[in-house]
């Protein structure tokens, strides 16, 4: 079936259809004002974007929890492990603990803030290493084509039928140290499928067009096509679901760090100050609002800016 | 179709036994010595180790153990956990309570997602439509197992309405705000899911044709709106009960039942090889059924799709 319905046969002793002159509406061309920029998916998709009060929303609570998970000793003046007195035990907010203070006689608010940079941490790390590993499989698969897409695709397969919250509970009950980094190497290990598979059929997409093409007639290598064609014309989609997948993994993070087998106890954690609060749940539950509440807040800006992301960089979803 | 139902059968068989082997080989190649530590601090005699190596061909290389595996899974013989139960007989006390739980949040989110949804999408822009949405996106946002913290301190501790935990033998009382916990994220999705699908059908042609024929609204809605607007949300619901079955790990942590998840918790925190591998099992497998179903559901509801 031909690409395209309005293509037209050949020409005898042409490969492909040439326009005859008649036919190519010279006034659309003369009608693109040539002074201003060209309009570029990206320049428009940021122009939506800075429409909408929703983004500027999710950015600037993103932005907060990154400055508070860099610096938070900007916004207080103790430290998360210090000052504890077992005899401050469970204390009602005051002007010296703002959230009041946990079992361990530890201040809430200070807990909470140094909380944020193991979730940011986790997120970032853990989408950085979805994203390289699953563009590189996707791309490599859906470009090269032929066995070497055979293979990656049912490796894709392989390791999507494993769950990833299973998977890494699994692994997790056997690596030694759980820090950061191994959490976010864990989870990545079996969360990039759906960046690979996302990755594959946008290129499948692009790969065939015209500026390939061209691009290879000029003699540029493969791998330099795949690099500075292909890729980049594939990027919106692998974007929107990285913004969203972010979330997921903060959320996965806290979930282990809760049923204790995501990050080590040592590491203040909102995951780890939910699990020990946990056990005052009787009496004092509503310690357990501040860990859980900064969660919801960062989990919501990063699915509030995918939203906004999606309805800008993806058309089909735009009429909606 | 047949010829597609066919391959898309075959394709599972790799992807079951490539799953597998990768969650075996994660189980049974951690390091340190089961067998070694069974005797705890004096150790077993060298003898006892081998007859024990022996009996759960410990003895054998890797892929030989695996392959003892997948027939202990198609024989219903996985031999026994470390207090002596066979392993059969916990995949079948655990199995019903995990499907109990799965159905009765299918049940919940279904009902009130599509409800909901297709309230808020009829009144497109109103009040109850923007007080939805914006609700569902904290439902989203908000991790499961806070949802069931909540939960339990409200229900469970202030107002004492329901028990706080499930415990052993669940009856559906118990069960309930597990239940409406697991079922909370997809609830929020079904709801933007319908919701979105009846504003796009809402103004669609066959529904001015309904509307002029002089038929009645609530028909209107019925039987053309709501109908056309249902494909994408039952193929959610096919990929949501492979999401059940994760979620219900959580979950079921959260509220100490003696479900699939349940169990694979306590056996992960008593390092029992066995039974963290079977019930891994029949997580993927129920996953890679319900992906298998989504697949199909695809091919049957909307034929524009089309299968070579």
């Amino acid at each position: 079936m031909p690409e395209n319905r309005y293509e037209k046969a050949p020409r005898p002793g042409q490969g492909h259809y040439v326009a005859a002159p008649e036919d190519v509406k010279v006034g659309v061309v003369d009608a693109v004002s040539t002074d201003e920029a060209p309009s570029s998916m990206w320049r428009e998709a940021w122009r939506e974007m800075s429409h909408r009060p929703l983004f500027w929303v999710s950015v600037a609570m993103i932005l907060v929890v990154i400055v508070v998970a860099l610096v938070p000793g900007l916004f207080t003046s103790q430290l998360p492990r210090q000052g504890c007195s077992l005899a401050n035990s469970l204390l009602p907010p005051s002007g010296e603990h703002f959230f009041g203070t946990d079992k361990n006689g530890c201040d809430i608010y200070t807990r909470t803030l140094f909380g944020a940079k193991a979730s940011v941490l986790v997120g970032l790390l853990t989408t950085a290493f979805v994203v390289v590993i699953g563009t590189v499989i996707g791309a490599v698969a859906g470009y090269y084509g032929g066995w070497l897409d055979t293979i990656l695709s049912r490796l894709t397969d392989i390791f999507f039928a494993v769950p990833f919250v299973l998977a890494a509970i699994v692994i997790l009950s056997i690596v030694p140290s759980r820090s950061a980094l191994a959490v976010a190497l864990v989870l990545a290990s079996f969360g990039w499928t759906t960046i690979a598979r996302i990755t594959r059929g946008a290129v499948l997409s692009v790969k065939n067009n015209e500026f390939v093409t061209a691009s290879k007639a000029l003699g540029m290598s493969r791998a330099a096509i795949l690099w500075r064609h292909v890729l980049p014309n594939s990027a919106a989609p692998i974007i929107v679901y990285s913004t969203v997948a972010l979330g997921t993994f903060i959320v996965a993070e806290a979930t282990l760090t809760f049923l204790g087998i995501g990050l080590d106890p040592s590491t203040v954690s909102w995951g780890g100050d939910l699990s020990a609060g946990r056990s005052s749940i009787r009496t004092n539950a509503e310690i357990m609002f501040y860990p859980a509440a900064a969660l919801a807040f960062t989990v919501l800006g990063f699915i509030m800016l995918g939203d906004v992301v999606r309805d800008a960089l993806d058309p089909k979803a735009r009429k909606r | 179709m047949l010829w597609y139902l066919g391959r898309r059968l075959l394709q599972v068989i790799p992807v079951f036994i490539g799953a597998t082997l990768l969650l075996y080989a994660l189980v049974f190649l951690r390091p340190g010595d089961p067998v070694a530590a069974l005797g705890g601090e004096r150790g077993l005699p060298e003898a006892v180790q081998q007859q024990i190596r022996a009996q759960f061909h410990l003895d054998q290389p890797f892929f030989v153990q695996y392959l003892y595996f997948l027939k202990g899974i198609f024989t219903f013989d996985l031999g026994n956990t470390f207090t002596g139960r066979p392993v059969s007989e916990v995949v079948a006390d655990a199995l019903p309570i995990t499907f109990q739980l799965a159905i009765m949040a299918l049940l919940i989110e279904t009902v009130f997602g599509i409800g909901f949804g297709l309230f808020a999408g009829l009144r497109k822009g109103k009040l109850f439509d923007s007080t939805v949405l914006v609700l569902s996106l904290l439902l989203i946002a908000l991790p499961t197992f806070v949802t069931g913290l909540v939960l339990q301190i409200v229900v469970g501790v202030q107002l004492d309405w329901l028990p706080v935990t499930a415990g052993r033998d669940p009856d559906v009382v118990s069960l309930l705000m597990p239940a409406v916990v697991l079922a909370t994220t997809s609830f929020a999705q079904i709801l933007r899911l319908t919701r979105t699908s009846v504003i796009e059908n809402v103004t669609a042609d066959f529904v001015r044709t309904a509307r002029a024929k002089g038929l009645s609204r609530g028909r209107v809605v019925n039987r053309h709106v709501l109908r056309n607007s249902l494909i994408p949300v039952v193929t959610f619901i096919g990929v949501d009960l492979g999401n059940l079955m994760t979620g219900s790990i959580v979950t079921e942590g959260i509220f100490n039942i003696n479900g699939v998840g349940g169990t694979l918790f306590d056996a992960i925190s008593r390092g029992e090889s066995v039974t963290i591998v079977t019930m891994s099992t029949v997580i993927v497998l129920v996953y890679i059924v319900a992906n298998l179903l989504v697949d199909l559901l695809y091919a049957v509801l909307d034929p524009r799709i089309r299968y070579a």
